[in-house]
């Protein structure tokens, strides 16, 4: 029964992984950038999400409100200010810019929060729990992080595939020429693109923030964390990085039931051998 | 007739730098007995960032084998020497090469996993893999665990019996280290090996078809560069006498500054990761009180750089002054007077095509 209760909370789990890849898996789709500075951008929505609630006083979730507009507009800004610059057809460029934007943005956070931990205050949200049959208790907030992961991948894909803004992200993704020669302003659809993204971003760092400690240099390990699960799952397709999240989830709680020491690196392992028996992951769709 | 077109590699600028840097060595050699400790001890650092540098780009500069996770051979480099040192009992110099070989035996399993991926996810993977190998050490209670250990007094009382002799011997490691990293990799780039790399770099499938075995040259340029890094390591972990995981595998200090370092400085050309390194301990003697500014506008100032001057400073000073520091770049030399053969050979030549 223990046993179960720990696939439970690393399935669960696998829905905030899969909240923090789900925007990184849109952008590479979109335009094969792999942005380094993902983790940190998560937990500068944290931190934007803390000076929010300290702030007006507002509950974490409703601080949302001002985050996600915020971090929606830096997206764009970044994207049509920086990243658009980068993209060319040497992957390097984009490496290294993106590299470069992480550690500003590390080194920002930490001018500006020090390098205290940090926590959102999410009220009585953090110790909730549900009781199911059989002794097991299950946490409300792991099990709002796994249905709104559910819903923001639901609506991706329902943007992707039944809306004019989705048709143009899925002809830029296919090529980029000829989706410039019908018409398509690829800038701003990049920027576009982006924008979405650190709005998932933003949702992800509040529920980061009321899960767990957070301090300015914890954003690689998730940049990391959200690559792994979109790799898993296979590039560019959304339902797989929800199974590539769970996947990585589930191996971390595993591990650290062994010994708390193993959680992170169970997960990597996983991660490297899924990686060698199958390199494409589980359900690629871009090669 | 047949001195119609002559190719050469060495002008006055190459051969005027080879003289200065020989000066310069030698000055560098003796150094120990005129400069003080901390002086000392800054030009190690120096030597290990410019020798981390020119590893990494020839890496990702000529290669095009971007990883971000060469800080996994640094720490496996600093951990292998603490280990040889203290279980072994291996003399402390001679460590360093033994940790040298320990990081490139350890690529070759890296290698075999992570060279399935591709392009940035490439990138991402060698990072997992330095992850890995610190999360490993970070659960090895013979060497300190998590919060690391220093090296043994006996074991650095063995690198030599005085402070001042540790100091020079270490110095002149370093040196030697660094000197024969760079003698290195200018004769790899400069055998046809250099050639099938930037084929590589530029079209893998183009580099293929002209011969060249792409996943064998890849393979052992990565193993040669993780060897390289992990001595470097070895040396960084013995200059500071400490290790632990967290500094040992640290991304920021042996991948991100190593890759602003080639950036600023000039990807894909020798010359690239010494002018960088200049400009990173100027940077640092100026800034460094300002904290984490310094490292924001070191990260400002990568952007800038990769944005506007793709080839960072060398290739700026090699375009707008044409300037060669390394003889490595094959130039085409026409003769001055006689135009006539210029077109004649020409005609030779496309009548052989």
């Amino acid at each position: 029964m223990d046993l179960v209760a720990t696939v439970v909370d690393g399935i669960l789990l696998g829905g905030l992984y899969a909240l923090f890849a789900s925007g990184l898996s849109l952008i590479f789709g979109v335009m094969r950038l792999v942005n380094i500075a993902h983790g940190d951008l998560i937990v500068l929505a944290s931190f934007i999400a803390l000076v929010v609630t300290d702030h007006f006083g507002v509950h974490p979730l409703v601080s949302l409100v001002l985050v996600v507009p915020f971090m929606a507009l830096l997206g764009y800004g970044l994207q049509r200010g920086i990243f658009n610059r980068a993209l060319d057809s040497d992957i390097l460029r984009p490496v290294l810019v993106s590299f470069g934007v992480s550690v500003f943005l590390q080194n920002a956070l930490l001018q500006t929060f020090s390098a205290d931990s940090r926590r959102l205050q999410a009220g009585n949200l953090e110790t909730l729990h549900l009781d199911l049959p059989g002794g097991m208790a299950i946490g409300v907030l792991p099990c709002l992080m796994f249905l709104v992961a559910l819903v923001v991948i639901g609506g991706l894909q329902l943007l992707l595939y039944h809306t004019e803004l989705g048709r143009a992200f899925r002809s830029v993704s296919d090529d980029q020429q000829t989706a410039q020669l019908m018409g398509i302003n690829n800038a701003h659809l990049f920027g576009l693109a982006m924008a979405l993204s650190l709005a998932i971003v933003s949702i992800a760092g509040v529920f980061l923030g009321i899960r767990t400690n957070f301090d300015p240099s914890i954003g690689p390990t998730r940049m990391i964390f959200a690559c792994e699960a979109v790799i898993i799952g296979g590039l560019g397709d959304l339902w797989g990085t929800l199974v590539g999240g769970v996947i990585l989830g589930v191996a971390q709680t595993l591990g650290a039931r062994i010994n708390p020491g193993y959680q992170i690196l169970a997960g990597h392992l996983v991660f490297l051998a899924i990686l060698t028996l199958r390199p494409q992951g589980f359900f690629a769709k871009i090669r | 007739m047949n001195e119609a077109v002559r190719i050469e590699r060495n002008t006055r600028t190459s051969h005027l730098f080879a003289a200065l840097g020989l000066i310069l060595l030698f000055f560098l050699i003796i150094a120990p007995f005129f400069l003080g400790r901390s002086e000392l001890y800054l030009l190690v650092e120096i030597f290990s960032y410019l020798a981390l540098a020119s590893l990494w780009n020839l890496l990702a500069g000529y290669t095009g084998l971007a990883s971000v996770g060469q800080q996994a051979f640094v720490g496996l480099g600093g951990y292998s020497l603490f280990a040889v040192t203290i279980f072994l009992r291996l003399p402390p110099i001679l460590a360093v090469l033994v940790a040298g070989i320990g990081a490139a035996l350890l690529a070759i399993p890296t290698a075999w996993v992570i060279f399935r991926l591709k392009g940035a996810y490439f990138a991402i993977g060698t990072w997992v893999v330095a992850e890995v190998y610190r999360l490993v050490f970070a659960q090895v209670s013979a060497l300190g665990a998590g919060s690391g250990t220093s090296l043994p007094t006996q074991v650095v009382q063995s690198i030599a019996p005085t402070r001042a002799a540790r100091d020079n011997l270490i110095y002149w490691t370093g040196l030697g280290l660094v000197v024969a990293v760079l003698a290195l990799i200018y004769l790899i780039l400069q055998s046809r090996w250099g050639l099938a790399l930037t084929a590589i770099r530029d079209s893998e499938p183009a580099a293929e078809s002209v011969g060249v075995n792409n996943y064998r040259t890849k393979f052992i340029i990565y193993f040669l560069t993780a060897g390289a890094t992990g001595s470097v390591g070895a040396l960084i972990s013995m200059q500071k006498l400490r290790i632990s995981p967290e500094a040992a595998f640290s991304v920021n200090d042996w991948t991100a500054f190593v890759i602003f370092i080639v950036v600023i400085g000039g990807i894909g050309r020798m010359e690239g990761p010494l002018i960088g390194t200049i400009v990173f301990f100027l940077l640092r003697g100026f800034l460094a009180d300002f904290g984490p500014w310094y490292f924001m506008l070191l990260g400002a100032f990568a952007i800038i750089i990769t944005l506007t001057m793709p080839k960072g400073i060398a290739g700026w000073l090699a375009e707008r002054f044409d300037l060669d520091l390394f003889p490595l770049r094959r130039r085409v030399r026409l003769p001055k007077q006689k135009s006539k053969n210029l077109a004649h050979s020409r005609r030779h030549q496309s009548s052989r095509q």
